[in-house]
Parts: C-alpha cells; structure tokens; sequence
C-alpha cells in the first residue's frame, strides 16, 4: 500500500479545520470529506493518513465512514445522481421518475454507467419537500422533476 | 398573517450583511448587551418559545438547565434537517444566514457560551458555503471574534457537515457525530445540558428556535406570546408538501386551523381530489384523517387529536392513494435509517418492513394487522432514542384510520 499524500492545500485547510475544535477527533468527518473532495473515494491509504492526522486507527476510521451514507469507498461516476424517493417525493410520482432515469441512464439503480459518468441512487429525503419530485446531482438540487426536465438536465451535463 | 421569520424572507440579498443589516439586523445585540445573561434566559422563558425541531420543549428552561459554573459550554445549532417533510431550516439558512447567527450570539450570550457549531447535514454542503460567508461577515463586523462590541463577551461560531444519517438530527448522535465518532444515540441522562460535547454542558437547538430569538430580544417576551395560542406561543414555520397546488413554507400563527394552510395557503389539493390523510409535523408523527382537518395547528390541539406538532412538515395526501403504500415507504426509510445500535429497532423496523411488503403482495392474512400492532408495541418507548417510535407512529395510526386500505389486498390474496 503506497502512502497518501495530501497536496500542500490540502494540509493548509486541514489546519484550518483543526483550529475550529477543541480536540483533533472532531476533524474526522471534515477530512473524510476533504479527502472524498479530491479524490470521489476514500481510499485504504486516506484512511491511514486521516488515522494519523487524528490518532486513530485507520480500523476506527472506517468504522466511523461506515456509519454515513456519503462516503464512499468504491469508485463512483463523475456525476452521483441521488434520487429522492422519500413521502413527499413518493406521493408526487417519484418512483416512476426514478425507473425513467434508470431506463435513461441504461443502468439499474445502486449502479454506475459504462463510462463512469452517471452514478445513480434511491435516497432518503434531502428537505426539499415543496420542491419534490427532486433529486441531487453533486451539489445541486433540481426539483419539479418531470421526465422531459430530467432528460434536459442529463443530457447538460457533460 | 403575522410574519415573524419570513418577514423580508424574499428581499434580494437579504443574505449579505448589508441588506441584512439595513433591515435592522443585529439590532438586538446592544440591547441583550445592556443586560445581564440570565435576564436574556427569563425573557426567552417569559415568551413561551419552544424547540421548533421537534420535541417541543420549552427553550428558555432549557437554556437554564446548564450545569452551574462548569466552563466552558458549548451551543450547537441542529441543522441536520432530515425529518422527511421539512424543509424550512433550509429556507432560513439559504435566504437569511444571518438571522440564525444573530440567534446564535444572543444565545450564548445569554447561556455564556464562547463556542458554537452548526452541525448541517451533508447534503446542505452548498449551504455551508453561504454560512461560511456570513460568519466571515459576522467576524469582520465585530460581531464574532473577542471582546464582541467592546463587552468583553468572546464567541465564536463554525459551521460543522454530517455526511448522510438522519439520526444526527438527534441531539445525542449529532453530538457524538460532531466528536467524530458514529453517529449513534447516547443513553440519557445525563442530559445534553449536563454532559453534552466534550462532555461539557451544551446547547442544543434547532435552527428555527435560534432565529426566533432576535425578535423576542428586540420586541420583549409580550409582543412574542401575544401571539399564538395560550400554551403554543408565537408562530410557525410549516413546510406544506404533497398533494397540494402550492407547496411551500408558509408562517403561520399558532392556532391557525390546518384547513387553512391546505385549501388557502396550499391552494388546495391538486387536481381537485379529495383530501384523504395528512401528517401534520413530520413522517414521524401520526397521520390523520381528512375529518380532523380543521384541528388548530398548535402543539396542545394537534396532540389532543392524537398527533404532533413535530418539526412542522404538513404532509398532504389526496384519496388518490392507498395509505398502505405510504405507510410502507416510511417504514422503509426507517428501516434504512435505523442505526443498529439497540435491538428493538434494528430487528422491529424490519419486520414491520417484511410483514406489510407481504401484505402489499397480496400475501397478507388479517392476522398480521395484530402482529403489526404486536411488535409496534414492543418498540415504543423501548430504545435509546426516538427513531423506533416514529417508525411505529405511521403503522399505528394508518391501522387506526384506514384499516380498510389494508383489507384491499386481504381481498386479493393469492393474486399475484
């Protein structure tokens, strides 16, 4: 296993991030996220490196990423289409939307596209109720979804 | 209508300091500094504020159960939200950063408090970067930072992600989430206010809570409970969503009848259907039936009718569907949800999920309505936290309303 390396900006914000709590463990899930960032995964070698920046077994770090749906430890597409199938999404045809996409996309759901582009997930409600069916690609909502706005929206992003 | 936290909530830029400010933003920080903490504590308690998160506890009282004199303390502001249905912290923080730090500093001001966090879920990560700024902003002002406006009252307050677990949204798991670790539920007591992050007394509220408090510094604990219902003081941000014409958060008095926010403020339920169930504070309270839909929208009248004010996500369903199908996708996220750490809930959100998924397969047998409420039964109040219950409360109550919904497929049994 060769050593992680985090980039010369990486090590400043990570000291940002460490000014911010009393103890280095609350950094945990900050540089999950910082790593993910960079890297789409949280790769075995980030997680020595997180272990060592805080103290912690690399074991102990997995178990904490474990726990949280956002972390990912196996390569995902470059987009992550998180579909939100949840009431409020559900009562305004949400599951259909979401067998259109997969239909779409050719993948079924849970997987990533031959070209590594689209990832696509069923999630749990991401509060943006008055606004569902929506869903999240990276870091941005769409709501309103109809079939015809979730081609458009697919079909913008290259 | 009363506006009290959507009151400029459409202002262009309300989000900067400069229009924030021009609307009398941060006023109230010299008047809470002309007096002493506890009497900020005693004008929150006089105003009858309670957690707009969920539980509804009165804030004020819960500010004053800090452990005397242990130092330091700490306030975490709950922006995790994550109760499906609500979508009004997300509003607040999007469109008015500033209103919840305002919120922020009185409150530790007032509790004595030199560090705050806003624990936002993963997911609200573009948010963040809006909050990031107003902090900056905040900082730069003099707002944060040491020796705030020359009082010697130091603060200062980070924003904080989770990464997709709404358990977070409990403030034990979000304090065990914040200290790095799995976000699982702590046993209780002893009590966030005794023994919170770092084991040092904390405070924990929900964003909503927070933004209320400039208002009652600036107006005084009267004008606040002027408002609202004798024991539900003050108004309330419901996010209204499903089958209605307009979807969207909408403050409201408290008292307001709950028809009022479907057929007025709602428009209506879409297609002009008929109005069959509504879940008035969340998934994880009770649902109820269309002739309870004019129960005064406050937390006394909506537990009378055997429901919660919850989190205050109105859930609008047209007689369109069959509830079972509902009641099946709430379980299903709370299976999902579940955290694994105590057996009721871990072992029950399942079964529950297998048992009406058989149902919904036509498989179903009567008996397996009292098997439901068999293990309902042995979930409620039998785990750490609260998720077990609220997976409980759509199976309960859609048997108590629509039992007949489940008989629908008891009829087709063998028809696959």
């Amino acid at each position: 296993m060769s050593e992680y390396k985090f980039s010369e900006d990486q090590e400043k914000e990570i000291a940002a991030i460490f000014a911010k709590y009393p103890v280095k463990a609350s950094a945990m899930l900050p540089l999950l996220t910082l790593v993910q960032r960079a890297d789409q995964v949280v790769s075995p070698e980030a997680m020595v490196a997180i272990g060592k920046k805080l103290d912690v077994s690399p074991a102990y770090v997995q178990s904490v990423l474990s726990f949280y749906t956002m972390y990912h430890t196996e390569k995902v597409g470059k987009y992550m289409i998180l579909f939100c199938i949840n009431i409020s999404c559900q009562l305004n045809g949400s599951d259909k939307l979401l067998e259109h996409t997969a239909k779409k996309l050719n993948i079924k759901v849970g997987e990533t596209t031959f070209d590594e582009k689209f990832t696509l997930h069923r999630e749990e409600c991401l509060a943006a109720c008055t606004e569902a069916p929506m869903m999240r690609v990276n870091d941005t909502y769409y709501g309103n979804l109809t079939e015809q706005r979730i081609d458009q929206i697919i079909d913008s992003l290259d | 209508m009363t506006q009290i936290l959507f009151k400029d909530i459409n202002k262009e830029g309300l989000h900067t300091m400069k229009v924030y400010e021009e609307l009398g933003g941060y006023q109230s920080l010299k008047k809470a500094f002309a007096q002493k903490p506890d009497e900020i504590v005693e004008t929150v308690k006089a105003s009858g504020l309670r957690g707009r998160g969920g539980a509804g506890f009165p804030t004020g009282l819960k500010w004053s159960f800090l452990a005397k004199d242990v130092f330091p303390r700490y306030l975490c502001c709950n922006a995790d939200e994550s109760e499906p249905g609500t979508c009004k912290d997300r509003e607040l923080l999007l469109k008015n950063p500033h209103l919840l730090i305002e919120g922020m500093i009185l409150c530790s001001y007032a509790c004595r408090i030199e560090t705050g966090y806003i624990y936002m879920r993963g997911e609200f990560q573009d948010l963040s970067f809006i909050m990031d700024k107003a902090l900056e902003e905040a900082r730069a002002k003099g707002y944060l930072g040491k020796n705030i406006l020359g009082t010697g009252f130091n603060l200062d307050i980070y924003t904080h992600l989770g990464a997709g677990a709404y358990i977070c949204g409990e403030e034990s798991a979000l304090l065990n989430s914040l200290e790095g670790g799995r976000g699982e539920p702590r046993m209780k007591p002893p009590f966030p206010a005794v023994e919170g992050l770092y084991s040092k007394p904390t405070v924990i509220n929900n964003v909503e809570t927070l933004c209320v408090v400039p208002y009652i510094v600036n107006e005084g604990a009267e004008k606040y409970a002027s408002f609202g219902t004798e024991k539900s003081k003050g108004t309330k941000l419901v996010s209204v969503s499903g089958h209605v014409k307009k979807p969207g958060n909408y403050e409201i008095e408290m008292g307001t009848p709950t028809s009022e926010l479907i057929y007025n403020l709602a428009g209506g339920i879409r297609n002009d259907n008929k109005l069959k169930a509504f879940i008035p504070g969340g998934s994880s309270v009770p649902m109820l039936p269309a002739d309870k839909v004019d129960t005064p929208y406050d937390y006394e009248s909506l537990a009378a009718a055997g429901t919660m004010l919850g989190s205050g996500a109105l859930i609008v369903i047209d007689d369109s569907v069959n509830i079972v199908e509902t009641t099946l996708r709430l379980i299903s996220f709370y299976m999902h949800e579940s955290c694994g750490k105590c057996t009721p809930c871990r072992e029950g959100t399942r079964w529950l999920y297998q048992i009406v998924e058989r149902i919904m397969q036509n498989k179903g047998q009567l008996e397996y309505i009292e098997k439901l409420e068999d293990i309902c039964g042995n979930m409620s109040f039998k785990a750490f936290c609260p998720l077990a219950d609220a997976c409980v409360a759509p199976v309960v109550s859609s048997i108590k309303h629509f039992r007949s919904d489940y008989e629908e497929y008891f009829k087709n049994v063998g028809v696959s």
